[in-house]
């Protein structure tokens, strides 16, 4: 019973490595810059949350290439940083690349929850002696739990299903840069149906899974029905 | 010590411009119509107005002068929103202990299980916020504020978002707080009745500026303010329990100028505030003969204003203190009232204000 070959387990833990470092990467560069979103007003505003919106609508190709020549042998950060700084094919670049595809999705639910909170909570925490830094952590990130945990999910979930950027930036050198969505497309060129469907039965299933988990748990918190009165 | 404030704030077409001195104890007031810049004012007090300019001294210590200003969370100040702003993701007794937490323990004045006891939470503290009544929510946001021990405690409208089951709930509790913590508080209204209640201190708002500040009791018998103009202008009087007449259930209170008898037996010796409405208020030359007005004090004539076409108010003093009487013009010229005359003020009615009845303290010593 083959139903897994070594190369597909490999596609599959290198997809999870990839999704659980880019989250981490994302919420961790996301959760400042929603905030700075959330609070601004800067006139330029509209100008960042539209290239931060822009891996929405372009093809991932075009992200993927422009990616591709920023960081490939001939890019503009070997030529200032040397041999180490060539990234393309290569996990890290990987990372870079899903990280800038997921963006919007981390964002977006992070400042939609910041902005909801609004700021009477802020000042109430203030006048409790709270410094701002405390009640980012005290007030705002557990008022913001269900955004967080839908941006969490959101970023995993669509870097999982990632496609052209990694086709692009990180080829498909099976145990290196070779994820899930690319190994199901070799399978199904290969006319090997029967592991295709194992590999995307696999992962319908399993984000079917995270995502029904993660409406359960926001319908359970009451936070998503508690606004601050 | 006081509270020595001037502060400017400008927000469009809106500009305040506030000045005044207020003793740093018991309750000031802060009071004029709806959109005078009373909320503005006291947000800038606090530090949430981050424009605001001039200087803040609470009690010697400075919290903004030119060129410094304290973040909010170093004032050591209580704030109670106008709607009772509660934390959502704690529980009461997560959001009791969130600013408690955050008080130096050598800071800490008000106990716990004190504010607690204050407000009447205690059955509340295991509730989640968002099954708490208004009325409860304010009262959790006000033993909130009190247990960071604060050196001046804001309140801006607490009971307007109320309605009036709640507002009824809340008050006897506002009212202990004086007596019980000595925090200055700071309140803003726009309700003749929580001001006539509760304040000592009054701060008479207009347009973004303060126009009068003093005493409540004589700030609300000036008759060159609005307060002694409109309709439901009154004077507060406090006063103490002196005795009582057990067979017509009556006590007599003594305030400074005479003695007031008020239906019902208040308990002994204890301090009341009374509230005598303008309306009430008739004036006669001589002695009035077999009249069913119980309270008939002698008084002179300070002052004499129109009001209107037909009234006139009167300022009358009984001793040290102000009365007003809204009468009519006729009745003025019949009288021919002048300042300076002896009159006799009947008083129709008097309210207690705070009354805590003791029905069964019949042992009148």
């Amino acid at each position: 019973m083959d139903w897994l070959t070594p190369a597909d387990l490999a596609a599959i833990w290198l997809t999870l490595k990839l999704a659980a470092v880019t989250t981490v990467l994302l919420l961790v560069v996301g959760t400042p810059l929603a905030w700075w979103l959330a609070r601004s007003r800067l006139r330029c505003k509209p100008l960042i949350e539209a290239l931060l919106a822009l891996p929405l609508v372009l093809p991932p190709t075009v992200l993927g290439f422009y990616l591709l020549l920023l960081l490939g042998a001939n890019g503009p950060l070997v030529s200032l940083f040397g041999e180490g700084a060539q990234l393309a094919f290569s996990f890290p670049g990987l990372v870079i690349g899903s990280a800038i595809y997921s963006l919007p999705f981390v964002v977006q639910p992070l400042q939609n929850a910041f902005t909801a909170i609004g700021q009477r909570p802020l000042e109430v925490a203030a006048t409790l002696r709270a410094s701002p830094w405390d009640s980012f952590w005290s007030v705002v990130m557990p008022m913001a739990r269900p955004g967080v945990i839908a941006a969490a999910v959101l970023g995993f979930a669509h870097t999982l299903g990632e496609f052209g950027v990694v086709l692009m930036i990180g080829g498909n050198i099976p145990g290196k840069t070779q994820v899930l969505s690319i190994a199901i497309y070799d399978r199904v060129e290969a006319l090997e149906y029967a592991q295709a469907h194992w590999l995307a039965a696999g992962l319908l299933l399993f984000s079917l899974l995270v995502l029904t988990l993660v409406y359960a748990v926001n319908r359970r918190s009451p936070l998503s029905v508690g606004v601050v009165k | 010590m006081t509270l020595d404030i001037k502060l400017a704030v400008r927000k469009g077409q809106f500009a305040l411009d506030a000045e005044f001195v207020a003793p740093s104890h018991g309750v000031s007031a802060l009071f004029g119509p709806s959109g005078c810049g009373k909320t503005t004012l006291l947000r800038a007090v606090a530090g949430l107005e981050p424009q605001a300019e001039g200087h803040c001294q609470i009690a010697g210590s400075h919290w903004q002068k030119p060129g410094f200003c304290l973040h909010t969370h170093k004032r050591l100040l209580g704030y109670v929103f106008q709607e009772p702003s509660l934390l959502p993701h704690l529980t009461v007794q997560g959001n009791l202990e969130f600013g408690l937490r955050r008080t130096s323990v050598d800071k800490q004045r008000v106990r716990f299980d004190e504010s607690v006891e204050l407000l009447g939470v205690e059955p509340l503290l295991t509730r989640s916020v968002a099954d708490l009544s208004g009325g409860e929510r304010q009262r959790v946001a006000i033993a909130r504020a009190l247990l960071t021990s604060p050196q001046l405690l804001l309140m801006d409208e607490p009971l307007t978002a109320l309605d009036g089951a709640s507002k009824r709930e809340i008050l006897p509790y506002l009212e202990r707080l004086p007596g019980e913590l000595n925090i200055p508080i700071l309140y803003v209204s726009h309700s003749t009745d929580e001001v006539a209640r509760l304040a000592d201190h009054l701060l008479l708002m207009d347009s973004g500026r303060i126009i009068a500040s003093g005493a409540t009791s004589e700030l609300l018998a000036r008759i060159d303010l609005p307060l002694a103009r409109s309709a439901d202008a009154e004077v507060v009087i406090d006063a103490h329990v002196e005795s009582q007449d057990i067979e017509y259930q009556l006590s007599q209170l003594a305030f400074a100028g005479g003695q007031l008898n008020v239906a019902g037996l208040l308990g002994g010796r204890q301090r009341v505030r009374l509230r005598i409405q303008a309306r009430d208020v008739s004036i006669a030359l001589q002695t009035p003969q077999r009249t069913s007005v119980l309270n008939c004090l002698r008084a002179q004539v300070l002052a004499l204003q129109p009001l209107g076409e037909s009234q006139v108010v009167v300022k009358l003093a009984v001793g040290d203190t102000p009365l007003l009487s809204h009468i009519t013009r006729k009745s003025a010229d019949d009288l021919e009232l002048k300042i300076g005359m002896e009159v006799y003020a009947q008083v129709k009615s008097v309210a207690v204000l705070n009354p805590i009845c003791h029905p069964e303290a019949t042992q009148w010593p």
